[in-house]
């Protein structure tokens, strides 16, 4: 027992049981649904997973430092929206330059936000509070009440969405998915491995000895606020891909599924611990309540955002309650468990 | 700016701090609504009659008295995302009541009852297991606007009697109709508890420092706990109100409220780090913000680009002091330094 207690830190504890969790849902969900094993019903709940899990590893970063983002809808809405426009306008732009051009717009948006956060030293549920009204303002101004539907946009833009990387029998693995994979594991080593990541982690831990020992705060938490910002536009162009039809209200209200899919993932709200791979499970689950709601006709659909903000707080709850029993209770069990040096 | 709390121990520190007040933000904000009040008068002629400022204050009415408890929370050192949510379950409660038939009476008092109950889940939430209150209040705007949804899925519940939908509207004292006349009594009963009374003490004292009110034996918990209560209370208030006001219901009423009303109360001077602020600031920032609203619509802007602009005053209403405050600590080390340097100088020259 003590040698399983050494292999499982409390936080791989939470993600297994989430991983039960999920499977567990899945179960669930397939007794009640007809045809829920299908690989149509598994493209759907996969993209639609991608789309969130890419807002909320950037999400991730900005909450492991103690802060938050809940403008990231109108940063996917406007990206998408704008990137959209362009492609309708002038046809011949190259995929590259449009992903490239999603990425740089949200990165701006979040330098704004990193600025307002770290040099104004504004609170970040202000500014993001702020930004979420002011982009989405911008968006609907830019957007003149025009729609932007599939038949206006170049083809490859809708191909996207259907382009698999590999196939395994009825499922496909979509192309959006397995970006959305590797933008995860990507971020996941990062976090892990570069002092960068490390240093988010120490800010959120204890912002103060993270500042007297020397780190640069400011720039790192507006490094990270960019990055969020960034992931952002290529969710909107993942959002693009994937609908082809976006009005000026395009994303509205998704930020509350990527903090759900956050929170509930494992990812601290009070900042320094939590991963990315913890996020991505979290998205895994809201990604499947979410679209197996809709298919479940014992429950209207219309109780995704009450389980939405349920899940939140039994989150935040369950970690305060047990997270913290449960690390204590482990950090005991090393003591014991190491050689007693004191003696000599 | 150093901002402490307002304490006038009697009538007399009301004239004397009178001057200072000017000189500070709320003379700052002062100035900004002179401007905004001219600006508009000069693109509409009848601006500044009573009935038209009576319209304007009806058509915010929901906002404002909100803000008014918002103004405590802030203070504590809290906050409150759930209100705009709050107010639209309980319409969506007096809507879904009313549509299965029951009376409007028991369904008004019904919706005020669901408020408290918000209101009560969140206070225990934040006062009793201590979750931090951005949490608690960011799931319960996600959650009860969720169970709006759920009351009354995609329909719109309208065709009320009479008299409830001429509740707010109707003049009652002069010109002033109901729902205004709550928003006065509402406020002088704010600034006598706020400025005047204990409990108003406890409020600044857990914003400033909630570790020192607790060992000065202040009852933390129960004071958090009774704010949320009446915030949740005064919402669902408000979100019948605004029923009433609109004739129809639908569970997207009141979305992105919170946002207008927090906005109302932090450029009133009310520091979010709490233990600072006074009604009077977020007195004259309503006003700001309703003639700037109105005179938003005067040049055709479109809702969503007015969102925006008050977007744009929330973040510069922290902006600006924080600046003000890093510039003239800037320019106090400044004068230590130099000063340091004069006395150096005159040590070394015997």
């Amino acid at each position: 027992m003590s040698a399983l207690r050494r292999y499982f830190r409390p936080e791989q504890v939470r993600e297994l049981v989430l991983v039960f969790l999920i499977i567990v849902l899945a179960l669930f969900f397939g007794t009640q649904i007809r045809d829920y094993y299908t690989g149509r019903t598994f493209i759907r709940i996969s993209t639609s997973i991608a789309i969130i899990a890419a807002v909320a590893t950037g999400e991730t970063l900005v909450v492991l430092t103690r802060n938050i983002d809940i403008s990231v809808a109108s940063i996917v809405g406007f990206t998408g929206y704008f990137v959209g426009m362009q492609l309708v306008r002038h046809n011949d732009i190259a995929p590259l330059v449009a992903v490239l051009m999603a990425i740089g717009i949200g990165a701006v948006m979040g330098l704004l936000n990193g600025i307002l956060v770290a040099y104004g030293k504004v609170s970040s549920i202000l500014v993001t509070l702020g930004t979420l009204a002011i982009y989405r303002g911008i968006l609907v101004n830019y957007s003149g009440a025009k729609t932007i539907t599939a038949n206006s946009l170049p083809q490859w833009v809708i191909d996207l969405s259907s382009m698999n990387i590999v196939s395994i029998g009825e499922l496909d693995f979509r192309l959006l998915v397995g970006l959305a994979l590797a933008v995860v594991v990507f971020f996941q080593l990062m976090l892990t491995y570069l002092p960068f990541g490390r240093r988010l982690y120490a800010i959120g831990c204890n912002p103060n000895a993270a500042r007297v020992a020397g780190l640069p705060s400011q720039r790192i938490v507006l490094v990270a606020f960019v990055l969020c910002g960034a992931l952002c536009g290529l969710a909107g162009f993942m959002y693009l891909a994937r609908f082809s039809y976006l009005t000026a209200v395009a994303a509205q209200g998704m930020e509350m599924s990527v903090l759900a899919a956050v929170v509930v993932g494992g990812v601290s709200i009070f900042g320094g611990s939590g991963t990315v791979i913890g996020a991505l499970l979290g998205a895994t689950m809201i990604g499947l309540l979410e679209q197996s709601l809709i298919r479940w006709l014992v429950i209207s659909e219309f109780w995704r955002s009450a389980l939405l903000g349920l899940l939140i707080l039994l989150a935040v709850e369950g970690d305060a309650a047990i997270m913290n029993r449960l690390r204590k209770l482990w950090a005991r069990s090393e003591l014991q468990m190491a050689p007693k040096q004191e003696n000599k | 700016m150093a901002r402490s709390a307002t304490s006038p121990a009697g009538g007399r520190n009301l004239l004397l701090g009178a001057w200072e007040r000017l000189k500070s933000w709320e003379g700052l904000l002062l100035g900004v609504l002179v401007v905004i009040v001219i600006i508009n008068s000069l693109q509409a002629p009848a601006y500044l009659s009573i009935r038209n400022q009576t319209n304007l204050f009806q058509l915010f009415i929901e906002k404002i008295i909100i803000a008014l408890i918002m103004t405590f929370i802030l203070i504590n050192g809290e906050i409150d995302l759930s209100v705009a949510s709050v107010m639209g379950l309980a319409a969506s409660t007096l809507g879904r009541l009313y549509e299965l038939g029951v009376p409007i009476e028991a369904a008004f008092l019904i919706g005020l009852a669901v408020g408290m109950a918000c209101g009560l889940l969140n206070g225990f939430m934040i006062a009793y297991t201590g979750l931090p209150s951005l949490v608690v209040t960011l799931a319960g705007m996600i959650g009860y606007r969720g169970l709006a949804y759920v009351l009354l899925e995609d329909r719109f519940i309208g065709n009320y009697p009479e008299w409830f939908s001429r509740l707010g509207q109707q003049p009652l004292i002069g010109p002033f109709p109901l729902a205004l006349v709550i928003f006065f009594v509402l406020l002088v009963g704010a600034i006598i508890v706020l400025q005047y009374s204990a409990f108003g003490r406890y409020v600044y004292v857990i914003g400033n420092s909630r570790e020192v009110a607790r060992y000065s034996g202040v009852k933390v918990r129960r004071v958090k706990m009774a704010l949320f209560i009446v915030s949740g209370l005064v919402a669902a208030l408000a979100g019948l109100l605004y029923a009433a006001r609109l004739g129809s219901v639908r569970g997207s009423v009141a979305e992105g409220f919170e946002l207008d009303i927090i906005t109302m109360v932090l450029m009133g001077g009310v520091n979010m780090y709490g233990g600072a602020g006074s009604l009077y600031g977020v007195l004259l920032s309503i006003l700001i913000i309703l003639n700037l609203r109105n005179g938003m619509s005067l040049i055709n802007l479109t809702g969503h680009v007015q969102t925006g602009v008050i977007g744009v005053l929330l973040i510069l209403s922290v902006l600006a002091p924080n600046l003000a405050r890093n510039i003239q600590a800037t320019l106090n080390r400044r004068r230590m330094r130099h000063l340091a340097g004069t006395l150096s100088e005159a040590q070394e020259s015997p």
